[in-house]
Order: C-alpha cells, then sequence, then structure tokens
C-alpha cells in the first residue's frame, strides 16, 4: 500500500500519459475510422477497394509488429515524428480499421429503404449519409465502438516498450524498486486501466440514453 | 529509391525479431576453476550445496544481452561476461562443470520469481543488491561495483549528466538507471533490451542510453568507432549473487567461495577475460556484506 502513496504523483503522471496516448489516438481512430468506413459502403468502387485492403492489411497485422516496425523503422529512414506521435501512428493504424468495421455494421444495420426514400426525396450521396443513415448508424454501433475504444485504451500498455513512460512501464518501475510490494503494484496499476475503462462505459452509456429512439 | 527503403524496413525487421546476436567472444575458459570431484563430501548433510552437488546440476540465471557481463549471441551454445565466469566459479565449487552448467535466460523481471520458484538455483545477472529485494530474495555479495553513466554518439555534446537535462535518454522499461535519469530531468524512454535502446542512439533517434557503465563499456567495445562512454558515474550499484532466500546457508557459500576468487587472482582474470577488455582497468575487488 504504502509504495501507491508515495508514489502517488508518479502515477497521476503515468496514467495521464495512458489517458493522452487514448485520447488522440482514439479521436483520430474515430475520424479516420470514418472516413475508411464512408469510403468503404460509398457508391466510387475505388475507394471502397482500397479502404477494404487497407482494412486487411492494417486489421489482421498484430499491434506489436506494427509498432515495431514504425518505432523502430522510422528512425532508419530518417524520419523523425517524436516517439508520441510514432506511438499514435501505430495505434491509429490499427484502430481505426476497427472503427471502420464497426460503423460499417452500423450503416449496414439500416434498412436500404432508408437511403432509397433519401433518395427519392432528392439527398445526394452525402446528404443521405449525413442526414438519414449515419445518425442512426452511430445509434447502433455506440456498443461496439465503446469495446474498441476500451481495447485501445488496453493496448497502449504495449507503448511501454516503446519508449512512452505511461502506466505499465511505471508498473515496470516500481516492481523493480518495491519487489515485496508486487501485489499492491499490480493491484493499483490495474485499478487505475479501470477506472479509464469505466469512464468511456460511463461515456457510452450515456451516449446511448441520450441517442435512444424516443 | 524505393527499393532501398522497403530494403531498410525489411532489415530493421529482421535486426528487432532476430534479437541483434552480433557480437560473440569465443574464448573458451578464461578462468582455469579446478572442478573438485569429491565436492559433495564437502556440504553438511541437509544443505542445499549438498543437493546441489550430489545432483550433479545446477540452473544458473544469466542476462543473454549485456555484452562483457551476461552475453549469449544467436547460435553460440553458452553464454559469456563477467557475471557468467563468477557463476561458473561457483558451480566449479559445488563440482559441476561449466558445460553441465544449465544456463536460464533472465531479464530484469523475473529474477525474483525464478528465484523463488527455485526454476534457477542462483542468479548472476547485474543484480543489484538493494533492501527490498533482500525483502524476497537473498542477495550475497557484491561481488561488482559499478555506477550509471552515460553512452553516447561520438561527438555528441553531451559530456556529463548535467548535460542530459531535457534530452532524450533511453534504457529498459521500469529499470531503476531510467528512473534516475528521470531524476536528472532528462526525457526518459523505456525499450524493451538494451540493444534495442542502443540501436535507437546509433539511429539518432535517442540522444544517451543511460545504464550500468559495465554494460555499457560493453556496447561501447561493440562499436568503437561510433560509440563512446561518457562522464563519471552518478550512481553506485552493487552487483550480487541472488539465491533462494528459504536456504539462508547458500550466503555464506557463496560469499566464501567468491572470497576465494577474489584472494586468488581469479576474480582478476575474469574481469580482464571480460569486461577489461574494453580497456577498462582492472578494479580492486569490493568488500563483501557479512551474512546475517
Amino acid at each position: 500500500m504504502q509504495v501507491l502513496i508515495d508514489n502517488f504523483d508518479r502515477l497521476l503522471e503515468a496514467f495521464l500519459t495512458t489517458f493522452r496516448l487514448f485520447l488522440v489516438a482514439g479521436g483520430l481512430s474515430l475520424v479516420f475510422g470514418t472516413i475508411l468506413a464512408g469510403m468503404r459502403v460509398g457508391p466510387i468502387d475505388v475507394l471502397s477497394k482500397a479502404a477494404a485492403f487497407y482494412v486487411t492489411v492494417f486489421r489482421n497485422t498484430p499491434l506489436l509488429v506494427l509498432l515495431l516496425l514504425v518505432v523502430f523503422g522510422f528512425p532508419k529512414l530518417d524520419i523523425n515524428l517524436g516517439y508520441f506521435w510514432m506511438n499514435i501512428l501505430a495505434l491509429t493504424m490499427y484502430t481505426s480499421t476497427f472503427v471502420c468495421e464497426a460503423l460499417r455494421s452500423g450503416v449496414n444495420s439500416i434498412p436500404l429503404g432508408q437511403a432509397e426514400a433519401a433518395r427519392s426525396v432528392g439527398l445526394g450521396f452525402t446528404q443521405t449519409m449525413q442526414n438519414v443513415v449515419l445518425p442512426q448508424a452511430f445509434r447502433a454501433v455506440v456498443p461496439p465502438l465503446a469495446s474498441v475504444l476500451i481495447a485501445l485504451t488496453k493496448n497502449t500498455s504495449l507503448c511501454s516498450v516503446f519508449g512512452m513512460a505511461e502506466a505499465t512501464a511505471l508498473m515496470k518501475g516500481l516492481l523493480n524498486d518495491n519487489t515485496s510490494q508486487l501485489w499492491w503494484i499490480f493491484g493499483g496499476i490495474a485499478l487505475g486501466y479501470i477506472v479509464i475503462v469505466e469512464l468511456i462505459s460511463t461515456v457510452a452509456g450515456l451516449l446511448e440514453r441520450h441517442w435512444r429512439i424516443a | 529509391m524505393k527499393r532501398t527503403r522497403f530494403a531498410v524496413i525489411l532489415a530493421a525487421a529482421a535486426l528487432i525479431l532476430g534479437a541483434c546476436g552480433d557480437a560473440g567472444e569465443d574464448d573458451k575458459d578464461p578462468v582455469d576453476t579446478e572442478v573438485d570431484s569429491n565436492a559433495a563430501a564437502q556440504f553438511e548433510d541437509g544443505t542445499r550445496m549438498k543437493e546441489i552437488a550430489e545432483s550433479g546440476k545446477v540452473k544458473i540465471g544469466v542476462k543473454y544481452d549485456q555484452p562483457g557481463l551476461g552475453f549469449k549471441a544467436a547460435g553460440d551454445d553458452a553464454p559469456t561476461g563477467f557475471d557468467v565466469e563468477m557463476a561458473k566459479i561457483v558451480a566449479a565449487k559445488l563440482g559441476i562443470k561449466a558445460g553441465d552448467i544449465q544456463w536460464v535466460e533472465t531479464i530484469s523481471d523475473n529474477r525474483e520469481p525464478f528465484l523463488e520458484k527455485g526454476t534457477v538455483d542462483f542468479v548472476f545477472a547485474s543484480y543489484s543488491i538493494t533492501d527490498d529485494r533482500r525483502k524476497v530474495v537473498g542477495q550475497a555479495g557484491p561481488y561488482f561495483l559499478t555506477g550509471q553513466q552515460l553512452l553516447v554518439k561520438k561527438g555528441s555534446g553531451i559530456k556529463s549528466v548535467e548535460d542530459i537535462k531535457g534530452k532524450d535518454v533511453c534504457s529498459v522499461t521500469g529499470s531503476t538507471s531510467l528512473a534516475n535519469a528521470e531524476a536528472k530531468g532528462a526525457k526518459v524512454r523505456g525499450f524493451e533490451t538494451y540493444s534495442q535502446c542502443r540501436d535507437q542512439v546509433l539511429d539518432g533517434a535517442i540522444d544517451s542510453m543511460t545504464t550500468d557503465g559495465s554494460i555499457l563499456l560493453g556496447y561501447a567495445a561493440l562499436n568503437p568507432d561510433e560509440l563512446e562512454v561518457v562522464g563519471e558515474p552518478f550512481s553506485e550499484e552493487r552487483i550480487g549473487m541472488g539465491y533462494a532466500k528459504d536456504k539462508p546457508e547458500l550466503c555464506q557459500f557463496l560469499t566464501d567461495t567468491v572470497q576465494e576468487a577474489m584472494d586468488s587472482g581469479d576474480w582478476a582474470k575474469a574481469f580482464e577475460a571480460t569486461l577489461g577488455k574494453s580497456g577498462a582497468e582492472t578494479p580492486e575487488p569490493p568488500a563483501m556484506d557479512p551474512c546475517a
């Protein structure tokens, strides 16, 4: 217990880094994943195929391999983004594919008749998506998207061996210096992750309620 | 151009996946240790030493990625280094030949669990003695003193620990060295292994690598044209031998055995054959802690 109290400020700082990784990578993944989903369900064949190819490649590559390629490969090519952004890039490349697929499943859950009705009153593809399909799709995908973001939160722990001083890295440090308090350290760090994940679940719950059909 | 880039990425991936086995010293046994053929007789019944000597088998945990201390290149049969030589001296005292030692790779995280579970009998893995570790495992020694230093690319402008403020400094995730560097104002970057950290320094992505000077000297010796160790040590690490806490009789045995090696000059020979190769002068053997 003592080790957690003594290192409270370090814990806070480390979880802040974890949270920043989650927030930035999550935000970018939502944006990029939505674009990908738009490309996949859209009418332009080339874009649809390109998006499908991207998803196939990056969803099927282990995140660890992506991190290795980006964090160790880029400096060899003299590309210098800094460690935070290299980690964000790998996390986003990976997570956006899951966002894309979650959204696509949401879009596909909207009966075709809705899009046809929208088209028949004169809306174009973008308008149909924006005003008719996507608002309903978002409602349907809140639970799976929350799962994707929760997975992302836990995935950020991989960044601990790619130059990020986040929660898992701190855990290793604390274990190294306070071997006798192993279980307290495991418990404390796990609790931190649970808090972040609960936060996501809560927000997802609120959104679900907010968008519920009256 | 494109092809070179692709090749570089492939090479980088291969390097990472291949765990970087580019260095190996092939000296067989630098220290001529006499193996006592009737070792078991000298130990009292019921001691762990007797058990090990009678079984003729010993499992020793060493690091595989620290040139000069404990290092095993891909394809090598056995690890090499100063820690390894110390382990061989101890095994010889138990009547076990170097070739019969079962080496087990340990990393910083699993040294205590390995000793507690009996996965290894001893740990010789640049294992700093700390009060907290002594609550969980037994630590005899120290058989070597070292301090944290900095490894940089030649001409980096970093001359001492005062210069790392605001710079990217890497080491193994969770190591004490990293926490020390953080306290000095560096931006710390943790990696899984020392070799990954060293590669980042070579690639220019990281300004400096920090850990025990002895480890850094080993890496500098592998790349003498590009890398150098700078600055005075800014911490003191006392490297000891780990054993299971419930076999306290091992402490006196380990201390006596290593003391003998220090007195006979085998300790100095082991140093010269391993860490001394990077040009470091052979230090005086440290005074060891008494066993409780």
